[in-house]
């Protein structure tokens, strides 16, 4: 073996040491600093969590696009979700008069809110996309209460990390990191287009996050609780969607 | 003059281990990407210009296959089964894996003179005349001469360079154009490509242009010699021809 061999051998090795021991020290911080999914074991482990710590290390606090209202979709189109059951439909023919939002876990002040409690607390609107996993997407104006609003008034902890959101079809529920619930632009959503919120796109509540894809857009929202782990929710792995073999953060 | 390629014929490599590796860890990663890519497309076979698009609005066109979606009207009586979660997931690890891959590449590409001196054509090349001769070549099925054992020929070049610096960028900025998280990042990224339904439907012409290079690469291999050229792409040796003793 000639000397310049050897060398380059030995530069070679020291570059992988060092690379590896990067990797493994950028691991350690990665996971105090909360950049790593619930979703994270497993072969796709890697890449959903670089997607998920790329993506909150360069765009923390960034706005989703916002559209003129010349853009909002003539045809938006209600995906079809499943059957959320006959209490839904009890409420449905009630006309929704006792919709209640539970909000508890991790908060000071644990509340049962009606919509109209709601709509006191604050109102925002937004004209936002709506993009499927799928492919495809429609424009609408989604008027609501800010989760970060509801938060606030039942003062959430400040060791919460996260917030669990449950439909009343009790196989649908989801959850986000702190980032996108205290997300200007995350809505509890009650009306749409100058209007109440259809059933079909989600009425009388759903929860719009418009910095990720439809499915973490859960409609028919009965519950939220604050949480600092996800590990006593479904199997752990962070919604119901990591459990069908979806990522858990569908910010691309 | 003598070309810079064969005075590196013996001392070096036909190919550097960066450009081997990169180009083994990539055939993985877009095979994975094309499976996938698929999968995800058939949950909605539907390509439309501009913001958005829906089974409600006017497609650009449909591609005549069933779908994963019963929500999707093919006029196929039956729908396939949903393979989007792990299609996805496997997506966008196979992309980090080409972005970290094609980083490597750049950055030792630039560092070792790869793209000057490898890709970049031959001055004496860079005529219309001399890329007409290259491709009357091409265009009467001549076996390659022995001086494109140790050299790409000027086509090979272009093609090259238009696959590392155009299409891998595009189908990257495509590709990310439809992360609603990056959109917020970089607006003007989908902004710039007419909208999330344009950059959707770049993503799949720029896929379709890499598949299409694929199969005339390929091609290309097993007419120059598939053995040879495999080995020097795995080992970096090429046995030298008998008349350049």
């Amino acid at each position: 073996m000639s000397k310049l061999s050897r060398r380059t051998l030995m530069t070679r090795g020291l570059a992988a040491t060092a690379g590896i021991t990067g990797l493994a020290v950028i691991g350690r911080m990665a996971k105090g600093s909360g950049l790593i999914p619930p979703d994270h074991c497993g072969v796709y482990g890697a890449g959903l969590t670089l997607t998920y710590a790329a993506q909150r290390l360069l765009a923390m606090h960034t706005l989703a696009r916002e559209f003129p209202r010349s853009m909002i979709s003539k045809t938006p189109f209600a995906n079809t979700s499943p059957d959320p059951g006959d209490a839904f439909k009890l409420h449905q023919a009630a006309g929704f008069a006792d919709w209640r939002l539970a909000v508890d876990g991790m908060v000071a002040r644990p509340a049962s809110l009606s919509i109209p409690d709601l709509r006191s607390l604050a109102v925002r609107s937004q004209i936002t996309e709506v993009a499927c996993e799928e492919g495809w997407s429609y424009i609408a104006e989604w008027i609501g209460t800010p989760l970060l609003d509801v938060l606030h008034a039942v003062g959430v902890l400040p060791q919460a990390r996260y917030v669990v959101y449950f439909s009343i079809d009790p196989n649908w529920w989801e959850s986000i990191d702190m980032a996108d619930a205290m997300h200007a632009q995350t809505l509890l959503t009650w009306g749409m287009n100058d209007g109440d919120l259809p059933v079909s796109f989600g009425g009388p509540l759903r929860m719009r996050v418009p910095r990720q894809l439809g499915y973490k857009s859960v409609k028919y929202i009965t519950r939220l609780t604050a949480t600092d782990s996800l590990k006593g929710f479904g199997k752990g792995l962070g919604s119901a969607s990591p459990e069908d073999g979806y990522a858990w953060y569908a910010g691309i | 003059m003598i070309p810079v390629s064969s005075l590196r014929d013996h001392e070096s490599p036909r190919h550097s281990a960066v450009v081997r590796v990169t180009h083994w860890i990539t055939v993985v990663a877009f095979f994975a990407l094309l499976v996938s890519g698929v999968e995800i497309f058939i949950s909605h076979p539907r390509l439309y210009w501009g913001e958005v698009g829906n089974v409600q609005t006017r497609a650009l066109f449909q591609l005549p296959i069933p779908s994963s979606r019963a929500t999707v009207p093919t006029g196929y009586g039956y729908v396939l089964p949903d393979q989007n979660g792990w299609s996805r997931n496997l997506h966008f690890e196979a992309a980090w894996l080409v972005l970290f891959c094609g980083l490597a590449y750049g950055v030792a590409g630039l560092w070792s003179g790869h793209f000057r001196e490898d890709l970049l054509p031959a001055r004496a090349d860079r005529t219309w005349r001399a890329f007409r001769s290259v491709i009357a070549h091409h265009l009467r099925f001549t076996r390659p001469d022995a001086s494109e054992v140790y050299a790409y020929n000027a086509l090979q070049r272009v093609a090259y360079l238009g696959v590392v610096f155009v299409l891998f960028p595009l189908v990257i900025w495509t590709g990310l154009a439809m992360s609603p998280a990056f959109d917020a990042f970089l607006p003007v990224a989908v902004n710039a490509l007419g909208g999330r339904q344009s950059a959707r439907t770049l993503h799949f012409f720029v896929s379709g242009s890499l598949v299409l290079f694929l199969v005339v690469h390929v091609a290309m291999v097993v007419l120059a010699g598939f053995r040879s050229r495999m080995r020097a792409m795995i080992t970096g040796r090429v046995e030298a021809p008998p008349e350049r003793i």
